[in-house]
């Protein structure tokens, strides 16, 4: 689980454009949307994609993504799970 | 004739150079654009994450339009009636041809949401209101080359029935391996007179 | 408070109709255009429902007469056929007459054919022919080569959803200011993957018909349609003794600066857009008797805009509906089909209803209509709003 989430961490900087964010400045359990990273619709958006690319799960609601893109502990989680690929 | 308005600042960025108001201020030898770009932000000290998320044709639209309006005091903390008015020929193509690639292949078929919303001349501008908080006009125009006096009939018409006390307009072109971008604010007061001879001058320096 | 700019002619094709009769017929009887998609090749054709127009482009192609090694995207030819009814109907038979412009606006342009031909144009020369055409000012040309309008302005507007209201805006502005005498105004979009695609993954399509202001909305549906309008200075309106459809009495435009795509919760753009079209028309809020909604049946769309509504009017809310559960999306165009439905309902005295609609959103009060209303009309307000936060309002009246 922990290789997986150094994973995400470096997918999430580098598919959504994060500039001048490191792995390690992402905690496992911060909110990535609001305050946190501040990411927006359109990353959640990408954050769908990666999991069909990547992962193979593919999510049909947009709304199913911010539960599941709470932080980087719930993704990992979520994504041990259902992963197919 | 009516009222005459003049162009407060302008600022032109192509082949890794940025001049305002005539004079370079950077210059790089970075050929690739993002490389650049994230040279220009960096070297301008602009403090926008948001930048990097941008394509090709808003990063040099928002590099341009930053340095003019900074230098006009145009900030988002106070409410200013600036109106955009761009054009260019290859509208979104650059961010179109991404787009297009990503779609192209059924078997490795994965359109990012991201790229889509560039897809669209315009967003350029939505990008510059949302930094500068500019809840004013705004109008993209298509053009076979930069045609100065089409945006100088759209700017005074703006000008003279008080739509908007500035006016940023001009070309931001991205095409490929070819860029150009070339913007100028209009106000009722400023140094240089706001006519096609002048524009085309500063256009072509 | 200025004067309208008169309307003397409308052309219209799109889902419910290749004319502005037909389209009205339809929208009186109910007769939405939205299906699945017939004529593009793609992967989505069992999930998505669009407002496809029922005709081939060979049969355009036959229609208008063009050769067969013409370059035409059928973005070139709705245009075409839309902009040739709006002059006919506006009884314009020496367009050189008067100093007389073109304004048009587009999304998709000739992607269309590109994305048909792409591969191919290093390996088959006769396909060739369509690179130029993918422009967006090429459509413009066509459309201007076509009818013999080259001598003043000729333009394209590219501005998203907004585009076409734009170009009416930029007409009407160019009639008053004097630089014109008459302008056609107006915009095409055809239906491409490209934008199935894009749409698709931004996850706002609906797999079922659009319901506007339903609070289980599940997104829009894209269409394809061009609508052109007539513009003319009072001047040649009074030489020519033209009938005026309607005017073009106010007009605004502002940014949301909000987001790239979305619109900001509280509707600010739409809300200052409408605000001004208001201001320029001389109008107060009570002087709107229908507004003909942006209404995309998206999330964000109606939710925004319902706040902006509500924003103007507080609550006294006019008849609204959206028509877009007709005609589907249609983008760069639907600024001007909507215009058309605009003076329609003003010629007509009818409020079009709002179709599909079962169950208010929750957030607010606020219930489209959604039957056909006869109702004594004067004033109508038309939103069309971009993404990248460009909000547009034009306002149509009955008399000057």
């Amino acid at each position: 689980m922990e290789e997986l989430k150094q994973e995400l961490k470096a997918k999430i900087i580098d598919q959504l454009n994060l500039e001048d964010i490191n792995v390690e400045d992402i905690n496992d359990n911060d909110p990535l949307f609001g305050d946190g990273l501040g990411l927006d619709s359109i990353d959640a958006l990408e954050l769908i994609v990666m999991l069909d690319k990547d992962y193979g799960i593919k999510l049909t609601d947009p709304k199913e993504g911010r539960a599941i893109f709470e932080s980087i502990d719930v993704m990992a989680k979520y994504i041990s799970e259902y992963r197919s690929k | 004739m009516g009222q005459p308005y003049h162009i407060r600042s302008f600022c032109s960025i192509q082949q890794e150079t940025i001049l305002l108001n005539g004079k370079p201020v950077f210059k790089s030898e970075q050929e690739d654009f993002d490389a650049f770009a994230k040279e220009a932000y960096k070297f301008i000290d602009i403090k926008y994450p948001k930048f990097f998320k941008m394509d090709h044709l808003s990063k040099l639209a928002f590099l341009t339009a930053n340095l003019v309006l900074d230098k006009e005091n145009i900030t988002p903390d106070e409410p200013s009636n600036t109106a955009l008015v761009f054009a260019n020929s290859a509208s979104s193509l650059d961010t179109d041809r991404k787009h297009q690639e990503s779609i192209q292949n059924k078997d490795n078929y994965f359109p990012s949401p991201a790229i889509f919303v560039y897809t669209l001349p315009n967003i350029c501008l939505g990008e510059i209101s949302i930094k500068y908080k500019l809840y004013t006009e705004n109008s993209f125009f298509i053009f076979d080359s930069f045609q100065p006096q089409k945006l100088i009939a759209y700017t005074k018409g703006l000008l003279d029935s008080k739509k908007a006390e500035n006016v940023l307009c001009g070309w931001v072109e991205f095409d490929g391996k070819t860029y150009k971008s070339f913007l100028y604010l209009v106000s009722a007061k400023g140094t240089l007179e706001h006519t096609e001879e002048t524009i085309l001058k500063l256009y072509n320096a | 408070m200025d004067q309208g700019v008169a309307i003397t002619g409308m052309g219209i094709i799109s889902a419910i109709g290749n004319n502005v009769a037909e389209n009205y017929a339809s929208l009186i009887h109910e007769k939405k255009g939205i299906s699945r998609i017939q004529k593009i090749d793609t992967i989505h054709r069992d999930e998505i429902m669009v407002g496809e127009i029922p005709v081939s482009n060979d049969e355009f192609i036959a229609q208008l007469g063009l050769p067969q090694d013409n370059n035409y995207s059928r973005t070139g030819m709705l245009g075409v056929l839309a902009a040739q009814e709006a002059l006919k109907d506006a009884r314009i038979e020496n367009i050189d007459a008067y100093r007389t412009g073109l304004v048009s606006a587009t999304s998709v342009g000739g992607m269309d054919m590109t994305e048909k031909y792409y591969y191919d144009y290093f390996t088959n020369a006769e396909c060739q022919k369509y690179i130029i055409a993918h422009h967006a000012g090429d459509s413009t040309q066509k459309i201007a080569d076509h009818l013999g309008i080259n001598n003043q302005l000729v333009t394209t507007i590219s501005t998203a959803c907004s585009s076409a209201a734009n170009a009416i805006m930029l007409g009407a502005r160019l009639i008053k200011s004097g630089k014109l005498d008459r302008v056609l105004v107006g915009g095409s979009d055809c239906l491409s993957k490209f934008t199935i695609n894009g749409f698709k993954t931004l996850m706002i399509l609906s797999d079922t018909y659009n319901t506007p202001f339903d609070e289980h909305r599940k997104g829009l549906n894209l269409g394809e349609a061009a609508a052109f309008l007539v513009l003319e200075s009072d001047h040649v309106v009074k030489a020519e003794n033209k009938n005026v459809l309607a005017y073009v009495k106010g007009y605004g435009n502002a940014n949301d600066a909000y987001h790239q795509t979305a619109s900001s919760e509280n509707g600010e753009g739409a809300t200052l857009a409408m605000q001004q079209a208001l201001k320029v028309a001389g109008l107060n809020p009570k002087d709107i008797d229908y507004i003909n909604a942006h209404g995309t049946a998206t999330g964000n769309n109606d939710l925004s805009e319902g706040r902006a509504f509500i924003n103007v009017f507080g609550d006294k809310v006019p008849d609204f509906s959206s028509t877009k559960a007709y005609t589907g999306h249609t983008l760069a165009a639907a600024g001007a089909i909507e215009a058309v439905y605009s003076v329609l309902a003003l010629q007509n005295n009818i409020i079009f209803p709002n179709l599909n609609f079962k169950t208010p959103m929750k957030e607010f009060n606020l219930i489209p209509q959604t039957k056909a209303k006869q109702k004594e009309l004067k004033h109508v307000l038309s939103n069309s709003l971009g993404f990248g936060g460009n909000c547009s309002t034009l306002i149509f009246s009955k008399n000057a």
